[in-house]
C-alpha cells in the first residue's frame, strides 16, 4: 500500500479519531491545534485554534457536528466541526487528559491529571444541544486512582465508565453512583502504566496497551481478561479492527536500544495481531519515531497512525489484507 | 493495399499504420442520450490494410462515490477553516508515500531478508513471531539471516582478504609522503598546479554535508538522490572500516552553487530510508 503522509503538526501526535461515517479524521498533537482531514485522500480540511497547550485527546459526536478536545492548558473545549468555531470551554484546575462522548452525545467523561497536590479525577459533564445553555457543572466527579488516568471511556449503554492509567489497574465505575464496581487483577493485569484504551466497534470488549510491552483484551461488562498480545516495545497506542479479527498495536522503543546495529530497531512499526489467535500477523513500518496514536476507519478498510515525528500516515489496505490466512 | 495512394510518396508509407490515420474518416461520438447510451464510431486499418469501422456502444452511468453517504458528500464541499483557510495549492502537507509499504509477515528463520512476503504466503504463515536468534557475523544484524546469506558479504573484515593487495585509494595519499621517499607527487611539488586546487576549492564551496544517513546508505544512493538538482562531481559517504556500516554522514559536491542550495532547501528534513536527513552547506575545510 502507499500510505498518505500528512505533516500538519509540528509536534508529536497524541491522538487520532475517525468520525462515525469514516470520512473525517481528527488528529491531536502537542502543538495546540487539533486538525481535521478528509479520510480518503488525506487532504486537510481545517484546524481548531484556541488551545494553549498540548491537546491530548478528542472525540467527535455521532453526527459529526461537535468536537470535544482535552488539553494540557486545563481546559476542555467544544467546537463546531464545520466552521472551527469554539462553542464552549470547560475549565479545570489541572490538565485535562482524556475526553469521550457518551452514546447519544449527551454526556462527556473527562479525566484530569494530578497536579499541584490535586488528585486525578474523572468528571462527567452534561452536553447541551444548544451551546448557549451549556453549563460547566459536573454531573459526577470520581476521585480515587493514584497517578494519572490516561484514558476513560463509556461502558456499554453508558451504564459504566472504564478507566485506566499510571497505576496499571483497569477500573469500572458505576455512572449513577460513582462507585467502583470492578478492578483488574494485579497479577494478571498490566504491570506498568496503561497508556491507551480503545473499544471494539460494538463496545462489548476493549483493548488496553501498556508500557509493559503488552496489550490486553478485556470484556467490557465483566472485566475478564480475554487475550494478551506481547510485543518487544512499550505500547503507546492500540486499536481494534471493526471489520476483521485483528488488533493493531503501536509503540515506542526503549532508549537503551537506540544505538543497536539491528536495523529493524530503528524502524517504528504498527504491529498487527490476530485478535483471537494472539499471533503476530505482521508490521507496517514507516514512522520515524515512536507511534503515539492509532485508529481504524469504521469501515475497517484503512487505518491511520500518528507518530512522535509529527506525521500522520493514512494507509488504505491492499486487497490481499482481507484474505490473510493464519 | 486497398488504400488510394493519391499524392502520397512511398517513402512516407514505410512506417506503421498509425501514420495513415488521416486517410480515415474521423471518429464520431454520439453522446449519451436520455438512456445514457453512447455510440462511438471509429475507423482503422486492420492487419491486412483493410479499412475497418468499429462501433462501440456503451451505457454511461454516473458512478457517484458509492462509499460516501449523503452527509459525508456534503462535508466534502465544506470550506476550509483555521490554518487551512489560507493554504495555497503548493503546500505539501499531504503527500503519497514514494515507497511501497507492505504489511510484513514475520519471517521464518533463514529466509531472505529483502523479499516482500505478501499475505497468504504459506511459508510466512508457518513462521512464528520472534525468529530464532541468529546473528550474522558480517553485518551484525540479528534475527534476519545467517552469515552465509548475508546481503553485505562484500563488507567482510578486510584484515585477512586484503593483506597482500595494494593499498586502496584512501591510503594512497598517506603512503605517498612516507613510503615513497624521494618521489614527491605532482600535487605537492613546488609550483603545483594551482588551477586544479582552485577548482577543487571552488567545488568545496558547493559541497553539501548530509547527516543522519541510515547505516546502509552508500555513494550510489546519495548520487541518485542529489543528481536531480544538478551535475554532481563527487559523492562521499563516511564508512567505518571495521564494521562496514556508514558513519551516518557524507558529502555531495555540486558543480553549481545554486544546485547545491536548491538541494539543501528541498532535502533538508526529507525522510530517507526511515531517517530524517539533515542537509547543509559543508563548512570549508581549514587549510
Amino acid at each position: 500500500m502507499r500510505p498518505i503522509l500528512m505533516k500538519g503538526h509540528e509536534r508529536p501526535l497524541t491522538f487520532l479519531k475517525y468520525n462515525r461515517e469514516g470520512d473525517l479524521l481528527f488528529s491531536c498533537a502537542k502543538d495546540h491545534n487539533p486538525t481535521v482531514w478528509f479520510a480518503d485522500n488525506g487532504e486537510r480540511l481545517g484546524t481548531y485554534r484556541g488551545h494553549n497547550g498540548a491537546v491530548w485527546c478528542c472525540d467527535v459526536s455521532r453526527d459529526s457536528m461537535r468536537l470535544i478536545t482535552g488539553s494540557a492548558d486545563q481546559s476542555v473545549k467544544l467546537w463546531n466541526v464545520q466552521t472551527g468555531a469554539q462553542l464552549y470551554s470547560f475549565n479545570f484546575d489541572s490538565p485535562a487528559r482524556s475526553v469521550d462522548f457518551s452514546v447519544g452525545d449527551k454526556l462527556a467523561v473527562i479525566t484530569t491529571d494530578p497536579f499541584m497536590g490535586l488528585p486525578s479525577t474523572i468528571q462527567v459533564k452534561r452536553i447541551a444541544r444548544d451551546p448557549n445553555e451549556q453549563s460547566s457543572e459536573s454531573v459526577l466527579t470520581i476521585k480515587g486512582p493514584q497517578g494519572r488516568i490516561n484514558r476513560a471511556i463509556w461502558g456499554p449503554l453508558n451504564k459504566t465508565i472504564i478507566s485506566a492509567g499510571e497505576d496499571a489497574v483497569v477500573r469500572v465505575w458505576d455512572t449513577e453512583t460513582g462507585q467502583l464496581l470492578k478492578e483488574s487483577d494485579k497479577e494478571t493485569g498490566h504491570q506498568k502504566t496503561v497508556t491507551s484504551l480503545s473499544k471494539s466497534a460494538d463496545g462489548s470488549h476493549f483493548l488496553t496497551g501498556s508500557l509493559d510491552k503488552s496489550a490486553k483484551l478485556w470484556d467490557a461488562r465483566t472485566l475478564t481478561l480475554i487475550k494478551t498480545y506481547v510485543t518487544e516495545r512499550p505500547v503507546n497506542a492500540c486499536a481494534i479492527s471493526p471489520l476483521l479479527d485483528h488488533v493493531v498495536i503501536g509503540g515506542g522503543q526503549e532508549a537503551v536500544h537506540v544505538t543497536t546495529t539491528d536495523r529493524r530497531a530503528g524502524k517504528f512499526e504498527a504491529k498487527f495481531f490476530h485478535k483471537i489467535l494472539q499471533e503476530e500477523i505482521g508490521g507496517v513500518k514507516g514512522h520515524f519515531g515512536p507511534i503515539n496514536a492509532l485508529a481504524f476507519n469504521p469501515d475497517g478498510r484503512s487505518f491511520s497512525s500518528g507518530g512522535e515525528d509529527g506525521y500522520v500516515r493514512l494507509h488504505h489496505f491492499d486487497p490481499d489484507y482481507f484474505t490473510i490466512k493464519m | 493495399m486497398a488504400v488510394d495512394m493519391g499524392k502520397l510518396r512511398w517513402g512516407e508509407l514505410e512506417d506503421d499504420a498509425e501514420d495513415l490515420d488521416f486517410l480515415l474518416p474521423p471518429r464520431v461520438v454520439v453522446g449519451p442520450d436520455e438512456n445514457g447510451v453512447k455510440k462511438v464510431t471509429e475507423y482503422r486499418f486492420d492487419d491486412e490494410g483493410n479499412k475497418v469501422r468499429v462501433t462501440t456502444t456503451t451505457h454511461v452511468r454516473k458512478l457517484t462515490r458509492a462509499r460516501l453517504s449523503k452527509r459525508a458528500l456534503e462535508r466534502r464541499s465544506w470550506p476550509k477553516f483555521g490554518d487551512a483557510a489560507h493554504e495555497d495549492a503548493g503546500a505539501r502537507l499531504t503527500m503519497v508515500s514514494t515507497e511501497e509499504i507492505l504489511l510484513e509477515r514475520p519471517r521464518a528463520p533463514g529466509s531472505k531478508a529483502e523479499e516482500p512476503k505478501v499475505a497468504g504466503d504459506p511459508l510466512a504463515a508457518m513462521g512464528k513471531a520472534g525468529a530464532v536468534l541468529m546473528v550474522c557475523r558480517t553485518c551484525g544484524k540479528k534475527g534476519d539471516h545467517w552469515t552465509s546469506k548475508c546481503p553485505y558479504k562484500d563488507l567482510a573484515p578486510q584484515t585477512d582478504s586484503f593483506v597482500d593487495k595494494p593499498p586502496g585509494a584512501e591510503s594512497a595519499a598517506s603512503s605517498a609522503g612516507t613510503g615513497k621517499g624521494a618521489y614527491v607527487p605532482p600535487s605537492m611539488r613546488a609550483g603545483a598546479e594551482r588551477s586544479g586546487t582552485e577548482m577543487r576549492r571552488r567545488n568545496d564551496e558547493n559541497s553539501v554535508r548530509v547527516t543522519n544517513l541510515s547505516e546502509d546508505t552508500r555513494e550510489p544512493d546519495l548520487l541518485e538522490l542529489f543528481r536531480t538538482f544538478g551535475p554532481v562531481t563527487r559523492v562521499y559517504v563516511a564508512v567505518d572500516q571495521k564494521t562496514g556500516v556508514s558513519r551516518g554522514f557524507g558529502f555531495v559536491n555540486f558543480v553549481n552553487r545554486e544546485d547545491a542550495e536548491r538541494a539543501i532547501n528541498k532535502l533538508n528534513g526529507y525522510g530517507y530510508d526511515n531517517l530524517i536527513l539533515r542537509v547543509e552547506l559543508a563548512t570549508p575545510r581549514p587549510n
